[in-house]
């Protein structure tokens, strides 16, 4: 198979990403501006022989694609905003019981039904503290069509990999602009495809015993292990238990698998920032103008660059560190009230020059925002 | 098989009450999943939070214990992903009715092949004897402490309005018609749901001065009847028991092949 090159928007991006992973079920309830994804999907899908339902709201459809991903599929659901509130408890139940499955947030304006047609990165923390409990999350976010098909690839990886929900936040503007996407042959990207138990029938196949590497194997519902699947905390069957030994190391366990492969899940890029005095810490479509904005000062002989975060949870504080440390100022750039900047003044402490460069307006941050920001930093003036 | 082998011993003592109905459920659920000798790995049990709920642990199926009232939600996932599976849907009043009302109607509507039981106490039982959607009027509850003002669904006139394409209602004294009714639930082919008036004697009991278990059941003998027997037609205010809806409608996976075959002729017709 040759690469096909597609004029898509960015929804059409991550649903060529997805189905490129292998998803098979789909269960979401229409809302702006992610409504694009379900409506590709309920064509796709059942062109391929797969499941695609519009659900009663978006609790059911949480719900509904953690059922079909017990039974082997490989689940996605997609939603804003308002929607995202909804998923909450049943993400958390997902993060509970460690079901693979994928949720898309198209992040608009909010609180509430804030701005249904304008670009927000309002939900950064509620994707990482949404549902209750301490529980640790994935989430990815991109910056451009190409990054959005790979990293909707590496989101159902991951899922695969940690058994738990990854979430996708992405945001209005990058997912209704139109631009070229490359479709990557067959393995060109590597697929992790769901890590199921070797154990045969009437072997005692304990489904929440993690092995030596801490993978815990999977069985359909429908196979040969029948086990029990809750959000109690429970015991290495999955049957509830308050033991406090069982609860502690479960609750450890949910959040360590995570924490500790920080380095496996990171992504991100660096523009001009070799020897950068100035950096911008961005990502999704703030960081075009970022990265615009870089690079035009760049041309100039200015020393301006950007780290463009590609995951945003678990934070990588360690890496903002080391790629900052030479910096004179700091800037991160976000279309909310200062949810990463919050992160990376945990990561650089005191000691230097954090600021924000943000919009809130339901406009995009453009690079005349950005510089108008550095120019009083650097001293120069408006 | 016996009954035996259909429970996870290893789970045992279970959680309920002495005298609560929720146990006379799993056994009448268990006796006709027995007598129609179904494959054990073809079961699915998935449910919500409740002391009902808990029926699903104790079961040697594949089961899904899940959040409150959205065990249907979950049930079409499961059941439209692997369509070959039975999906059986333990559930409270409150369940299925308060939180999860949404669903329930419209799992009703898609007619989507699964069991709905629904185990009736009219009260919250698992957080203390609040109440529910099915109390009905002058109720006393933890939080009716002046009686309730609130009417309640019918659960056989929601279902039958919703779409169910099987509808019966039965009593935790009616062991064996419970089992028959079950069974009948079991083996249809789309929603169907199956009502069990089930005595919570810790709470709905006790804050009604309704006397222990025993009494609780004589009271589903005397204000029940069979559809069709003499004693309903001398009394038409009983509470109906028995069969109401049993049709043969179209079931949502099964359409839903329909559609697969539909989008392949049209991508084929692209494709020329
Ligand atoms: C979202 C949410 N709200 C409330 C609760 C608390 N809760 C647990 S069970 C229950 C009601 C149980 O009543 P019912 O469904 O009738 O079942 P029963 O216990 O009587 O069998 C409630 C309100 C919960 N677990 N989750
Ligand atoms: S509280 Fe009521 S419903 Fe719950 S176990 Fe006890 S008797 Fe049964």
């Amino acid at each position: 198979m040759t690469s096909k090159i597609k004029f898509v928007h960015g929804n059409e991006a991550c649903v060529r990403g997805a189905l490129y992973a292998g998803v098979n079920f789909f269960a979401g309830y229409p809302i702006t501006p992610s409504t694009e994804i379900a409506e590709i999907l309920s064509q796709k899908l059942p062109e391929q022989g797969d499941k695609f339902i519009q659900m009663e709201d978006e609790i059911a459809s949480m719900c509904a694609i953690i059922g079909a991903s017990l039974t082997g599929h490989k689940v996605m659901t997609a939603t804003s905003g308002p929607g995202f509130s909804l998923k909450q408890e049943a993400l958390g139940y997902a993060c509970m019981a460690e079901i693979p499955c994928v949720i898309v947030n198209v992040q608009r304006g909010g609180p509430s039904t804030g701005n249904p047609t304008h670009v927000s990165q309002g939900d950064v923390n509620q994707a990482r503290w949404g549902t209750h409990g301490d529980h640790s999350i994935i989430a990815l976010t991109a910056s451009n069509h190409q990054d959005i098909f790979e990293t909707t690839v590496n989101a159902f990886n991951f899922a695969e990999t940690y058994r738990t929900p990854v979430i996708l936040l992405f945001d209005e503007t990058i997912c209704h602009m139109r631009e070229k996407l490359i479709i990557p042959r067959k393995n060109d990207i590597p697929i992790v495809n769901r890590f199921r138990t070797s154990l045969k029938k009437h072997v005692d196949y304990h489904p929440y015993l993690p092995r030596e590497d801490g993978r815990l194997p999977m069985s359909d519902f429908g196979d040969v292990h029948r086990y029990n699947v809750t959000g109690l905390f429970h015991d290495m069957w999955g049957f509830p238990s308050n033991n406090p030994k069982i609860v502690q190391e479960l609750l450890h366990h949910i959040n360590d698998k995570i924490e500790n492969s920080i380095h496996e899940i990171t992504k991100y890029k660096e523009h001009y920032l070799e020897n950068a005095e100035y950096i911008l810490i961005s990502y999704g479509s703030s960081a075009r103008s970022a990265i615009h904005m870089a690079k035009n000062r760049t041309q100039r002989g200015e020393k301006i660059g950007v780290l463009e975060l590609q995951s945003l949870w678990p934070f990588p504080h360690a890496l903002v560190r080391e790629k900052c440390s030479k910096a004179k100022a700091v800037l991160v750039v976000e279309m909310n009230m200062g949810q990463i900047l919050n992160q990376v003044k945990l990561a650089l402490g005191d000691s230097k020059n954090v600021f924000l460069a943000n919009r809130i307006d339901g406009n995009l941050i453009t690079p005349t925002n950005i510089k108008a920001l550095l120019r009083v930093i650097q001293g120069r003036g408006v | 098989m016996s009954v035996k082998d259909y429970i996870r011993e290893r789970f045992f003592p279970h959680i309920w009450c002495p005298g609560c109905g929720h146990g006379i459920v799993l056994n009448s659920f268990l006796r006709a999943v027995e007598q129609l000798k179904i494959n054990k790995n073809k079961i699915v049990i998935t449910s919500g939070i409740g002391c009902s709920a808990r029926i699903s642990g104790y079961v040697d199926f594949h089961s899904l214990h899940t959040i409150h009232g959205r065990a249907l939600a979950f049930a079409t996932g499961l059941k439209l992903s692997k369509p070959k599976l039975k999906i059986i849907v333990p559930m409270g009043d409150g369940d299925a009715l308060a939180i999860g009302g949404n669903h329930f109607i419209h799992a009703a509507r898609r007619n989507i092949d699964v069991t709905a039981i629904i185990m009736n106490n009219r009260i919250y039982g698992m957080t203390g004897g609040q109440y529910s959607p099915l109390s009905g009027l002058n109720i006393k509850a933890s939080t009716a402490p002046f009686l309730t003002i609130e009417n309640d669904f019918n659960i056989v006139e929601l279902a039958k309005a919703a779409g169910a394409s099987f509808v019966a209602r039965t009593t935790t004294y009616h062991v064996l018609e419970a089992v028959t009714l079950l069974k009948k639930a079991i083996k249809h082919k789309g929603f169907s749901v199956i009502e069990i008036l089930s005595q919570c004697p810790t709470y709905f009991g006790r804050k009604n001065k309704k006397g222990d278990a025993c009494s609780m059941l004589e009271l589903y003998k005397k204000n029940t009847g069979k559809i069709g027997s003499k004693k309903l037609n001398n009394n038409p205010d009983l509470i109906k028991r028995g069969i109401f809806v049993n049709n043969n409608k179209p079931e949502y996976c099964e359409e839903y092949e329909k559609i697969i075959q539909k989008a392949a002729t049209a991508a084929a017709i692209r494709q020329i």
